[in-house]
């Protein structure tokens, strides 16, 4: 048995940070409470070079194989790590002078850290484990947003929350039952001579589950109301950041379960209904935040479909974690605009963004055809590899089904897009933390998208 | 020195856009300036051609190495009239908005950028490369329809996005057909050329040709997917047309000879004869629709799908290769590339022609002129050489392309005689058009019509000049084409 905490030296600066930052936050007078957001972009500053550092590492499982250390697991923690900071720094508009910032800044950080349990669990229960910590923060993430929606989106997401996690479990127990064991290795040598009614009964109940952190159907029904009802920080976090950790615990769960399972078959469906339905939806959408809200369930679909070739080609994985990236930085940039102008509750509000803030209309050009996964954008890298990907793993119908739901989706962002062109009054309240991280985010993405070798090294074979 | 080419525009546009102190007569200088600059840079690349066959000026850096795409850039005979007709309507787009007036910094900035994507993409050598500049092509176009337009410009912008989009994804969905089916995997044109990775799957290879084609048929366009061309053409700018249907149209055109024909031969010779027949029926359609239309851009904008027409033609003879002679089908695509050129150069002309009736009397109406000869001469004069170039007059490059055109196929196969209806309709529809608008006694809207300026002039006499020149004195530009016509027919016989 290896114990070696080392080896979870950023998971440690996340729960350390977390616990570091509601102490201080109880101790500082109201006034100065600003500075626990600056020591969460520290504590998560700290976490990304410490998992910058553990890239360097060669891949292996640590706790009796309870927990892997590995690309997927590094790409993860960075990704989950400059995610959440990007959304710490957009929340500072909404965030400045509340007498919760401490509080809120814990959570962030605490659902950060279920993340990224989520992607490197190895067994069954940690996933469970991973889940209930990503999950509960949110429930109150969503709760302290003082607006109006807050307590019905609240109780829709806890709603939710517990049937699915309820779910999960109940898959875990069964996969267990017929597996004799949770460790991903012990299941590996068990589950092919398990019944397989029992096996596919499992693995359609946790990857269920699976998708009410990661948005998709059918755990979704609770993200249009969040992100609607929540403020722009809470939803740009639930819309990005618990993706990761639901989205790589799929990954590595369907390279575990037998082919009896029917897991890739089951995942792809999923995808086909997850982003064909968003796609869908989004069209009505009349609030930039709803909109946003289900053009993020699309977006799952986008990604499940690199999740239903996992082990069937070499692109999966690379695929899966450049798509993450690239989402995550644009989708968390399109709230930041969104938290910017927080006035504006209608696409017609941004009319005559363009002549009067340039700068942050770019910005949410650049996230919105990002979305689309036009080029050069980082999203448009993910989708070009999770599409050959699908195609070089067997299922080409996948890739067709993922360009021509990105044809559907031009259809609503161009909705937001046609109104910032035209002339109007001009747009002259800005908040500056929102159109601050809009410009970071945007950078971002476009370097990412332009600068696509380094990236690609560093998901696809910088870990050996 | 090609990315020279095609990052000096896109920097020079970024320059505009992220400086807002820049004054509208400076940014105008800029935009002129660097056009200028481009076009002597290409004539450098033209002047250093390879005399061989193969790529000349190729550059090569690795981009996603993970997926095989890497930045390659090259020129040969097919690309560079392509780049050099580039520059040259780019240049005359400066020349002509130079006195505009509506937001000239951000429409610089705008169509700097355009220019560069169009560059990048003629010089591309790399399937990605090429769809990263299509894309943005695509969403320079939308915005340059959406604020410069006119009428109902936002609907019309939607409209082309939405559906050269859809054309762009159908293309990503070949394109990755074509790198999975490659061994080892890779986006690069050239080596995609060389291997032909589907020719022993005839049924893979089907699919993602037509997924190719339909890329390719929605951008080019023909029939039935060429809805989008008369209400985009109608209700964009005077630059914005000349561009679309000057370079945007030839992405189209420019990828059946670049990539659907050398990477898929057999599959394009199972194809010939429905893509020949596309190519009749675009000629025949779009010709008597121009014929039926009261609305001068409306007009133009369908003898573009006429003209488009004679290359789709001309490209699917290629494929015929049954008992004909290479010879012949060589002629053929030789046409279908100048066609391009001259397409380019004449039709942008009369597009910009056209937008002086707008910009003088916000009406495209040909039945609201007459006698406009009496009161603008000179524009009566370039508009009407303008017509008899379109309509294939000899003297015209046109002549030269389409004559090559019809000796091709006409050769391969007799039958396609059919589609010189077409030069007959386009002919009267011309020559109805300048009666409308130049003959008679001057009435209507012509009363008082302000004659050309000089940099209207200008832009659109060195189009028409040009068209002229290249029709008298056809050898150079055949000389880069011809060599490249042969491979590609012999990489289509393989």
């Amino acid at each position: 048995m290896e114990m070696d905490p080392g080896a979870l030296l950023p998971e440690l600066v996340l729960l350390v940070g977390a616990l570091a930052v509601l102490l201080t936050g109880s101790f500082l007078p109201r006034r100065r409470l600003g500075w626990t957001r600056i020591g969460t972009v520290a504590v998560l500053g700290v976490a990304a070079v410490a998992a910058a550092l553990a890239y360097a590492e060669p891949a292996r499982a640590v706790f009796d194989g309870t927990y892997t250390v590995d690309a997927a697991t590094g790409g993860a923690r960075l990704i989950a790590v400059v995610g959440t900071a990007l959304v710490v720094l957009l929340a500072g508009d909404e965030l400045a002078g509340q007498p919760r910032q401490a509080e809120i800044c814990c959570l962030l950080l605490l659902a950060t850290l279920g993340t990224v349990v989520m992607a490197g669990a190895a067994d069954l229960l940690i996933v469970v484990t991973g889940f209930l910590l990503a999950s509960i923060p949110l429930y109150a993430l969503i709760g302290l947003s003082q607006t109006a929606g807050a307590a019905e989106a609240t109780m829709k997401t806890y709603f939710f929350g517990s049937l699915f996690g309820i779910v999960l479990l109940a898959g875990v127990t069964v996969l267990y039952g017929v597996g004799s064991s949770t460790t991903y290795v012990e299941l590996q040598g068990s589950l092919p001579t398990a019944p397989g009614g029992a096996v596919v009964f499992g693995t359609v109940a946790v990857i269920g589950g699976l998708m009410f952190k990661a948005g998709g159907v059918p755990g979704h029904f609770w993200v249009p109301d969040a992100t609607q009802g929540a403020g722009a920080y809470a939803a740009a976090y639930l819309t990005s950041i618990p993706k990761i950790g639901a989205l790589i615990a799929a990954y590595r769960l369907v390279l575990v379960l037998p082919a009896e399972s029917q897991a890739p078959l089951f995942v792809g469906l999923l995808a086909l209904v997850s982003m064909t339905l968003g796609n869908l939806a989004a069209f009505a959408q009349d609030d930039p935040r709803r909109l946003l809200g289900w053009s993020t369930v699309s977006q799952v679909g986008y990604l499940l479909v690199a999740v239903a070739v996992a082990g069937q080609s070499d692109l999966a994985l690379p695929g899966l974690l450049v798509y993450l990236a690239g989402y995550v930085v644009t989708n968390v940039t399109a709230f930041a605009v969104v938290a910017a102008v927080p006035g504006r509750r209608a696409l017609t509000d941004y009319a005559g963004l363009f002549r009067s803030q340039p700068w942050l209309a770019a910005a949410l050009l650049v996230s919105l055809l990002g979305l689309v996964g036009t080029p050069p954008t980082a999203v448009f890298v993910g989708k070009l590899a999770v599409g050959t990907a699908a195609w070089d793993g067997g299922a080409p119908w996948l890739t067709v089904a993922l360009l021509a739901n990105s044809v559907l989706s031009l259809f609503y962002y161009l909705r937001w897009i046609a109104p910032m062109v035209r002339l109007a009054p001009p747009v002259t309240e800005v908040k500056a933390w929102g159109s601050r991280s809009a410009l970071a985010g945007a950078a971002l993405s476009l370097a990412v998208g332009i600068l696509a070798a380094g990236p690609w090294w560093l998901f696809g074979g910088g870990s050996g | 020195m090609l990315s020279v080419i095609i990052f000096l525009p896109l920097a020079a546009s970024a320059l505009l856009a992220l400086v807002p102190r820049i004054a509208g007569p400076v940014a105008r200088w800029l935009w002129l300036a660097v056009a200028a600059v481009e076009v002597v840079l290409v004539a450098v690349v033209w002047a250093g051609r390879p005399t061989g066959g193969g790529l000349g000026f190729e550059e090569r850096v690795p981009w996603i190495p993970g997926v095989g795409v890497g930045y390659h850039v090259g020129v040969d005979g097919l690309s560079l009239p392509l780049l050099a007709l580039t520059a040259v309507i780019f240049l005359a787009c400066a020349v002509y908005a130079f006195r505009d007036h509506d937001r000239p910094r951000t429409q610089s900035a705008l169509f700097l950028f355009l220019q560069g994507t169009c560059l990048g993409l003629f010089a591309a050598q790399d399937l990605i490369v090429f769809f990263v500049f299509f894309d943005l092509s695509i969403v320079g176009m939308y915005f340059a329809i959406a604020r410069w337009g006119h009428g109902d410009a936002a609907r019309s912008a939607f409209k082309f996005f939405l559906y050269t989009f859809l054309g762009s994804l159908s293309l990503l969905a070949g394109f990755i057909g074509l790198y999975v089916a490659s061994s080892p995997h890779t986006f690069d044109m050239v080596e995609l050329t060389a291997a032909a990775p589907l020719s022993l799957s005839p049924v893979a290879g089907g699919f993602v040709l037509a997924a190719i084609l339909l890329g390719l048929a929605i951008k080019t366009p023909t029939i039935p997917f060429h809805t989008w061309l008369p209400p985009a053409h109608t209700d964009a700018p005077a630059i914005g047309s000349a561009v679309l249907a000057g370079v945007l149209l030839k992405m189209g055109t420019y990828g059946f000879v670049r990539i659907a024909m050398p990477m898929l031969p057999g599959s394009w010779r199972d194809w010939a004869v429905p893509i020949i027949v596309v190519g009749v029926v675009s000629v025949l359609y779009g010709a008597l629709v121009a014929l039926g239309q009261s609305n001068l851009k409306r007009m133009i904008a369908y003898t573009s799908v006429n003209h488009m027409g004679y290359i789709v033609l001309a490209v699917g003879i290629a494929g015929l290769i049954g008992s004909s002679d290479a010879v012949a089908r060589e002629v053929a695509v030789t046409g279908a590339v100048t066609q391009m050129v001259s397409h380019g150069l004449i039709t942008g002309a009369l597009f910009l022609l056209a937008g002086v009736l707008h910009e003088r009397r916000d009406s495209y109406d040909l039945d609201g002129y007459g006698g406009l000869a009496g009161s603008a001469p000179r524009l009566a004069t370039l508009f009407s050489v303008g017509a008899f170039a379109s309509l294939g007059l000899p003297g015209f490059v046109s002549f030269i392309a389409e004559f090559q055109i019809f000796t091709g196929s006409i050769a391969v196969a007799p039958v396609t005689a059919i589609a010189l209806l077409g030069i007959l309709i386009t002919a009267a529809l011309f020559l109805r058009a300048v009666q409308r608008l130049f003959g008679g006694p001057l009435r209507g809207r012509s009363v008082g019509f302000v004659d050309l300026r000089a940099h209207e002039t200008l832009s659109t006499g060195v189009l028409l000049a040009l068209a002229v020149v290249l029709g008298v004195l056809p050898r150079p530009l055949l000389d880069v084409i011809e060599p490249a016509a042969r491979t590609v027919v012999s990489l289509v016989s393989r």
